[in-house]
């Protein structure tokens, strides 16, 4: 099927003169130009995605939901948190709910034209400069319903915000295009949550891009929570850019999904910025999992740490690539990167691409990574301690998980993934 | 610690530097038969004649030019040149000899001289080192040493022209079979071009009683140097094969598109050094060998291949030695220290494959870049999904010495077995400052301490060289980086 032709298609059918026309009119040029990635484009070397592309999707189709879905995947405190709720990639105010003082949101097309202006345009998009690739640019091409968040300076945004994007396949295959950009003022401080859901039994690709600029003396934290079902794929992109020197945790927990590749970015634009990246990806089944992660520091004195822990079964295949870039002059750069790896089958794999790019001379970095299975004299002590294999297994994978999970600050949400991984291993141990 | 003799031996080569820049840029007044410049069928019709080849060596040629015009030149690789003129290179030029020759005795005077100045005296080697060598000048092979002392045990250590005459049956069975003609854009180049090279065979249960060496030197102008080198080592045999390389100056780029096979059959076990010292170019950039190599070796059962480079020369350095783990229980080691100064550029590395049980693979990987040079480390390591037990620990650490200077790292790790362990750590940073003030302060000035901190960080590949080498390779890398630190 012609990809190209389709999508121009429904663009003609879905675009509406406003602030952002010419952005997405020029996005989906690039998009003609540059297509549906394949493997021989080298960020996409251990991801094919074009089976993704193989069928007709529908966009910005209206949906039935109802609060009553919206119950059965609330997060803990769902009641009392800031909700905003996507659907189909459409922004949905009805299920949504700012509770917080000093959050503010609006559309995003309103956001292009009124006070925040100069934000949008500055911001908006910037992520295509590190995605040259056709998914960014598609997003990009049907920038419609997504949102613009404020959270204003010097407020501590006391209650989590939760970040819901719910597919709707309940009546077809279903693209969504989830677009949002965040703006966190000075000395502001936030804490998000991003979950991701698909009803319904048809195939579904999530291909969302969030933007985030996080100002002087801010401190960000960012989780994103990925169990959807072997019909659900992802492509997931969250590009940081750290204006100002500031302090940003994030941690990815991907436990389920067709393909699902994630893609984040730091990008370090003030001296003296902070960023941490977490994630444990846990794939069984088909399921592909693939984290592709840069930090750029463009500027000298910033700290960078990533740790990256993986555990492959069934037929599942884990992809990492991290890249670390060290502009020009960028001296005393602390950059430290590590991915560890587990086997648990056969059948599973693991493709990883650690990769350094340095041209300051005056810097720390170091990448490590290993690939291996569980120890078996591990196992067999906690055999001789009368507990059974499978769970012995379970208990030694959760301890290995449990570096990544104890970065997640806000308990509720820790322990809700901690369920979801007992409830897996259980599942598998039975 | 090292006594302070070597720290003055160190020193005086650095100082030595300061006035010789590159002591291999002298050009050798030999007159040459060529070929006329370009590249077309007719070329390699023409080569194959001047080496008497026989047909099947033609069409072995001719097969590979053809799927070479299909190819197209790779440009993935972390490096920048001005595109490559392929007409614009004479693909034959050997040094012209009156008659054939019937001992080194009687070898052109001029030539000899050249080798002296290389320091590596055909004559001297012949009486104490007991290394035997064959040194390819340009695109042809001079002179081999030795031969009768290695025929007493069965060891076959010519030029590949000779083999192809002499043993052709050897050659057709393992010519191409580790790097296949068409393996890549510079392998196919080489095949259809190839002019000589060395071929060495050591037969079942030999321990080849000396180090084997070749030489190589670009001498000609506007010649790119094309050589082949085959080495087969039967079951249960040992060789160890080192390889050098140099070029006079001169200010435009030269091509250098080499291709190595190497076969290591059941409990064989080859250990290949590289000690690669192409005229890397001016301060500038002006110049240097385009150093476009493909070195592949394949492991049988419990065999071994070890790959040991020093890579200080060429402006443009594109190497990956690989090693393809077959057999159960094979083993495949590769230690690289490259260096890169003014404006070289090194992306290098190594694959290792793994497909049989057992396998073991080590990677060691010093770069040190200086100047306004790039050093790419560019490494694969590939567990098959039953290459059950497979083991694999890579290393690659990167030096910098100045801020207009870059260190890179692309390391590839595909692993499909559970029960395979794979590490990889890598590290970069400069020369601590608290490094230079402990040897400034127990009276040991910069240039001479960081001459010594980079011994030491590069020590670990240094010690798998011969010795011969060792002591070479050690000048070079100080040679190399002189006028850097500061």
């Amino acid at each position: 099927m012609d990809n190209i032709a389709y999508f121009k298609e429904q663009f003609d059918r879905l675009d509406s003169p406003d602030a952002l026309s010419g952005l997405r009119q020029s996005s989906m040029n690039s998009f003609s130009n540059l297509g549906i990635p394949t493997t021989r484009n080298e960020e996409w070397k251990y991801t094919r995605i074009s089976s993704l592309f193989n069928r007709e999707y529908l966009i910005n189709n209206t949906t039935a939901i109802t609060a009553a879905d919206i119950d059965t995947i609330a997060l803990p405190a769902h009641a009392t948190a800031n909700v905003i709720v996507f659907i189909n990639g459409i922004f949905s105010n009805e299920f949504s709910a700012i509770r917080s003082a000093g959050l503010s949101l609006c559309p995003l097309e309103e956001a292009a034209s009124n006070e925040y202006k100069s934000i949008v345009s500055k911001h908006l998009n910037h992520s295509s400069q590190y995605l040259k690739d056709g998914i960014n640019a598609l997003n990009t091409a049907f920038i419609h319903g997504g949102i613009f968040l404020h959270v204003h300076k010097n407020k501590v945004i006391d209650q989590p915000v939760y970040i819901y994007n719910i597919t709707d396949a309940r009546n077809g295959h279903v693209l969504s295009q989830p677009r949002s950009l965040v703006y966190v003022g000075q000395q502001a401080q936030v804490n998000f949550t991003e979950i991701y859901h698909t009803l319904g039994t048809a195939e579904s690709l999530t291909s969302q891009v969030m933007e985030m600029v996080v100002e002087q003396d801010a401190i960000v934290e960012y989780y994103k929570i990925q169990n959807e079902g072997k019909a659900a794929s992802q492509v997931s992109t969250t590009h940081i850019r750290q204006v100002g020197k500031s302090l940003v945790n994030t941690v990815t927990i991907t436990l389920d999904g067709g393909i699902v590749r994630n893609n984040l970015h730091a990008i370090m634009e003030a001296e003296h910025t902070e960023a941490h990246m977490y994630g444990l990806y846990f794939p069984d089944g088909t399921t592909h999992i693939d984290n592709h992660t840069i930090v750029d520091n463009a500027v000298p004195h910033c700290l960078s740490n990533e740790f990256y822990k993986g555990i492959m079964d069934g037929q599942s295949t884990g992809v990492f690539n991290g890249k670390i870039f060290v502009r020009k002059d960028a001296q005393k750069i602390n950059a430290f990167q590590s991915n560890k790896n587990v086997l648990l089958s056969d059948n599973a794999s693991v493709n990883t691409k650690p990769q350094l790019e340095i041209y300051a001379d005056d810097v720390k970095c170091s990448h490590g990574c290993t690939v291996g299975s569980i120890d078996e004299e591990s196992l067999f002590y906690l055999q001789s301690r009368g507990i059974p294999r499978k769970e012995a297994m379970a208990l030694l994978l959760q301890g290995y998980a449990t570096d990544i999970l104890e970065k997640i600050k806000l308990e509720p949400v820790r322990t809700y993934v901690e369920e979801l991984i007992a409830k897996r291993l259980l599942v598998e141990t039975v | 610690m090292k006594s302070e003799t070597n720290i003055m031996d160190e020193k005086l080569s650095i100082e030595q530097a300061v006035l010789s820049d590159y002591k291999y840029g002298f050009v050798t007044e030999i007159e040459a038969d060529e070929a006329p410049k370009g590249l077309d069928e007719s070329t390699i019709r023409f080569i194959s004649a001047k080496k008497n080849e026989p047909e099947w060596m033609l069409e072995w040629r001719l097969k590979a030019f053809r799927q070479w015009l299909k190819m197209e030149e790779p440009t993935w690789a972390n490096i920048n040149y001005p595109p490559i003129d392929y007409q614009d290179i004479i693909y034959y030029s050997a040094p012209k000899q009156k008659a054939k020759l019937e001992s080194l005795d009687d070898l052109d005077p001029e030539l000899r001289r050249t080798f002296e100045k290389l320091g590596i005296s055909l004559d001297e080697q012949k009486r104490i080192s007991g290394v035997a060598v064959d040194a390819v000048i340009d695109s042809v092979s001079i002179a081999t040493t030795f031969k009768e002392q290695l025929a007493e045990v069965g060891v076959i250590f010519c030029s590949i022209s000779e083999a192809i005459q002499n043993h052709p049956e050897l050659i057709k069975k393992y010519l191409g079979s580790v790097v296949p003609a068409t393996d890549n854009y510079f392998s196919a180049l080489n095949a259809a071009v190839f002019s000589d090279g060395s071929f060495c065979y050591i037969p079942k249960g030999v321990r080849c009683p000396m180090e084997l060496s070749t030489y190589f030197r670009i001498n000609a102008e506007n010649t790119g140097q094309f050589e082949r080198t085959l080495i087969v080592a039967e079951e249960g045999s040992y060789v160890s094969y080192l390889e050098g390389c140099t070029a006079p100056m001169r200010d435009e780029n030269q091509l250098h598109a080499a291709v190595v096979e190497l076969i290591a059959m059941d409990h064989a076990e080859i250990k290949y050094s590289t000690v690669q010292n192409w005229y890397p170019g001016d301060k500038d950039g002006v110049g240097g060998i385009y150093n476009f190599v493909t070195k592949r070796g394949i492991c049988h059962d419990s065999a071994k291949i070890s790959w040991t480079q020093v890579e200080t020369g060429s402006s443009i350095t594109w190497k990956y030695p690989s090693v393809i783990l077959k057999g159960d229980n094979s083993v495949g080691e590769f230690y690289s220290v490259a260096v890169t100064n003014n404006y070289q550029q090194a992306d290098t590395g190594t694959k290792m494959q793994h497909i049989g049980k057992n396998t073991k693979s080590r990677i060691v990987s010093k770069g040190i870049s200086a100047g306004f040079s790039n050093n790419s480390y560019r490494g694969l390591v590939h567990v098959n999904k039953n290459a059950t037990n497979a083991r694999n620990y890579s290393q690659c650490d990167s030096l910098l010495l100045g801020d207009k200077c870059g260190a890179h790292t692309f390391p590839y790790i595909e692993v499909k077995n559970s029960s395979s362990v794979v590490e990889h750590e890598a590290t970069t940073s400069k020369v601590g400052e608290d490094q230079i003030f402990y040897c400034n302060q127990r009276g040991i000035d910069t240039e001479t301490a960081v001459a010594l901190i980079i011994n030491g960080f590069a020590k670990e590949v240094m010690n798998q060289l011969p010795m011969e080498f060792a002591v070479e390779a050690q000048k070079l890398l100080a040679i190399s980086l002189e006028g850097s630190v500061g």
